[in-house]
């Protein structure tokens, strides 16, 4: 009998005691046996504070240089499907009538003919596949990157329809088929979503330049904070003559172009 | 009520057998799209809808065209349509329900739709037009199935029907709006950025849904031996034609302002649907067909001798549906993404695997119009003798 009470009293003290430590970890961080790295999340997010933007300097860019393309494929498990129609892809290179077909001069130098430009996402201010979601799947973040939720896309390709630079691609099979070298650094995704550049946004919270710009020997790219006056992208922006893809349509795209 | 669609002749259960295996056919085919994904459809990258929204484009216009009876059955009290009104209400639903049907085919993730609800958005015009289908689509069915049953009893609607019925009316002209703003309001592609789409979805569908609903009728006519009315198959007729002819004035009008404003951008959708672009011009022959034979068929309704033979009439509204099906059911979205956005030329080409899933969905379709007539018919049979 008395066996039993002590017995009983020792378990009710052992699951005190660990119900403490278990309160105890949640109020006082250091107690915590699993971590958050909290500094990532120190700054709240404020709509509009930051507006992150690239700047690419074609003339620097080497007609038949990959490296970029293949380092934010490779970053990002892009798949590479050889069929035209199930290609999917963030960054790649077309030329210049394709990349501003309403800007054709009507005597382009052959410089500008014989280069390649690099296409990307532009990040809109004023995003018409935003508009065009049914389920916010694709939205505006605070930070002025036009962002996926791939777990919340039905896959209706709406904002492929509504893209004005077709920057979106979509899963039409599984994509794990064709990652020949799987990336650590970002999820696959599933058949039937949409998908594009993110602007780096994994590797921004990581403090990381984005992928294209890492990897790239001819330093074409700058990217920065559009709002900041004191930052490389707006110095470049305010002393150098640049382009933006289709100004007409008043998307108010984040790349820009030095021709 | 439903009971007498199970008591039917020879051919009916025909009929409904081969409708039956084409659903069953659709359906294998759309497990094969379910397991490998959208990559065993014709669309790709570029083309990144097709032979799917194209048919829902249609369908919604077939709906909205039941307006044409119900508005002068209901509003201006022509009791010449009193036997054709139930026959569009009924198509209404089948072609709603198709058309919703059409989207979630369209779709790489089904198993997701009821997003479009759990996180509402009324910035995207799908929302609207979940709404308004969804709506359409109560609205018709409880009308009709209610006025038809308070026929078979003998006594007269109940006054909420009369109200749903008459809700129904600028419902009609809102479910193809809508539409046309799921493609008018997208800055890049320029055969669909234009303010006269909407009028001429309008136009289209009271052309080619009215002359779809005088060929139903017909075929109700010599299955059943239930005459909805020469007449109102007439006066149906000269609706069909006023349609038809607002739906190719507005086509005019699209070919005056871009060939004459000469912006390439206006003119390049055009030119490769009518004349080729850049060597590419797979649909040209298939466009001037549409164009030929929808006008065909307006000049058919036009001359009054023909016009009140039936097999004119049964001819021009064949063609017209076919012009218009053409015209919206392919070239309508398929021209809306050629060239694409950096000016390429991606040929788009159904896959058979597309095709019998289109096929299971109309047979769907039209199994459930089949059911809804079936009743129909059987209980205003029942009624006149």
């Amino acid at each position: 009998m008395m066996n039993q009470q002590r017995r009983e009293f020792i378990k009710k003290t052992a699951f005190g005691v660990l119900a403490g430590f278990g309160a105890a970890s949640g109020l006082v961080p250091a107690f915590s046996l699993e971590k958050t790295i909290l500094p990532v999340w120190d700054e709240t997010p404020v709509s509009g504070k930051i507006r992150w933007g690239m700047l690419i300097d074609t003339r620097k860019c080497k007609k038949d240089c990959q490296i970029c393309v293949t380092a934010c494929h490779h970053e990002h498990n892009v798949p590479h499907f050889k069929t035209r129609k199930d290609e999917i892809k963030w960054i790649w290179k077309n030329s210049y009538k394709n990349i501003f077909p309403t800007a054709t001069d009507q005597f382009v130098t052959s410089d500008v003919l014989n280069r390649s430009f690099l296409a990307l996402c532009n990040h809109c201010v004023d995003a018409p596949c935003t508009r065009a979601c049914p389920t916010e799947a694709t939205f505006k973040r605070w930070d002025g990157i036009v962002a996926m939720d791939y777990h919340r896309c039905i896959g209706c390709r709406f904002c492929m329809a509504a893209c004005p630079y077709g920057s979106r691609s979509f899963n039409w099979q599984d994509p794990r088929t064709a990652i020949h070298d799987p990336s650590l650094a970002y999820p696959t995704r599933q058949q039937g979503v949409v998908e594009k550049c993110n602007f780096c946004s994994d590797r921004l919270v990581r403090g990381l330049q984005p992928a294209c710009l890492e990897a790239c020997p001819e330093q074409v790219f700058t990217f920065g904070d559009l709002n900041d006056p004191q930052s490389d992208i707006r110095m470049l922006l305010e002393t150098t003559v640049t382009m933006q893809r289709k100004p007409e349509l008043g998307t108010k795209p984040s790349v820009f172009y030095i021709i | 009520m439903i009971e007498k669609a199970l008591k039917g002749n020879r051919s009916y259960w025909i009929w409904i057998a081969s409708l039956v295996t084409l659903i069953v056919a659709g359906l294998s085919a759309y497990s094969q799209q379910r397991w490998f994904g959208l990559t065993v459809t014709g669309m790709g990258r570029d083309v990144s809808w097709g032979l799917y929204i194209a048919q829902f484009t249609f369908l919604v216009g077939v709906a909205a065209s039941a307006v044409m009876v119900v508005l002068p059955y209901y509003l201006h009290h022509r009791k010449e349509f009193g036997k054709t009104v139930i026959i569009g209400e009924f198509m209404a639903v089948s072609a709603t329900l198709m058309s919703m049907l059409f989207i979630m085919a369209d779709l790489g993730r089904p198993d997701r739709l009821l997003n479009i609800m759990l996180y509402p958005s009324p910035h995207s015009m799908v929302f609207w037009d979940m709404l308004a289908l969804s709506g359409y689509l109560f609205l018709n069915i409880i009308s009709g199935w209610a006025i038809l049953g308070a026929e078979r009893k003998g006594v007269p609607a109940a006054s909420w029907v009369k109200a749903l019925v008459y809700i129904s009316i600028p419902w009609a002209f809102s479910i193809h709006t809508v539409t046309a703003f799921l493609y008018s309001g997208l800055p890049g592609r320029h055969l669909w950025l234009t303010a006269v789409l909407a009028p001429r979805f309008l136009a289209s569908a009271f052309a080619a849904g009215t002359a779809l609903l005088i060929l139903v009728s017909l075929i109700l006519k010599r299955t059943t031996g239930y005459d909805s009315g020469k007449e109102a198959r007439e006066k149906l007729a000269v609706l069909a034609t006023y349609g038809g002819i607002a739906n190719f004035f507005l086509l005019g009008m699209e070919f005056f302002t871009a060939f004459y404003s000469n912006v390439p951008a206006h003119m390049e959708s055009l030119q490769y649907l009518y004349f080729g672009l850049d060597g590419h011009a797979p649909l040209v022959p298939l466009m001037w067909f549409s164009l030929i034979i929808g006008l065909g068929a307006l000049l058919i309704l036009l001359v009054p001798a023909l016009k009140k033979s039936t097999k004119w009439l049964v001819a021009a509204c064949m063609a017209l549906v076919l012009s218009i099906w053409i015209d919206k059911g392919v070239g309508l979205v398929i021209g809306g993404f050629v060239p694409s956005p950096q000016l390429e030329i991606f040929e788009y080409m159904p896959t058979s695997i597309e095709v019998f899933v289109a096929l299971g969905i109309w047979s769907l379709g039209l199994l459930i119009l089949t059911i809804l007539l079936k009743v129909a018919v059987a209980v205003k049979m029942e009624q006149e003798s």
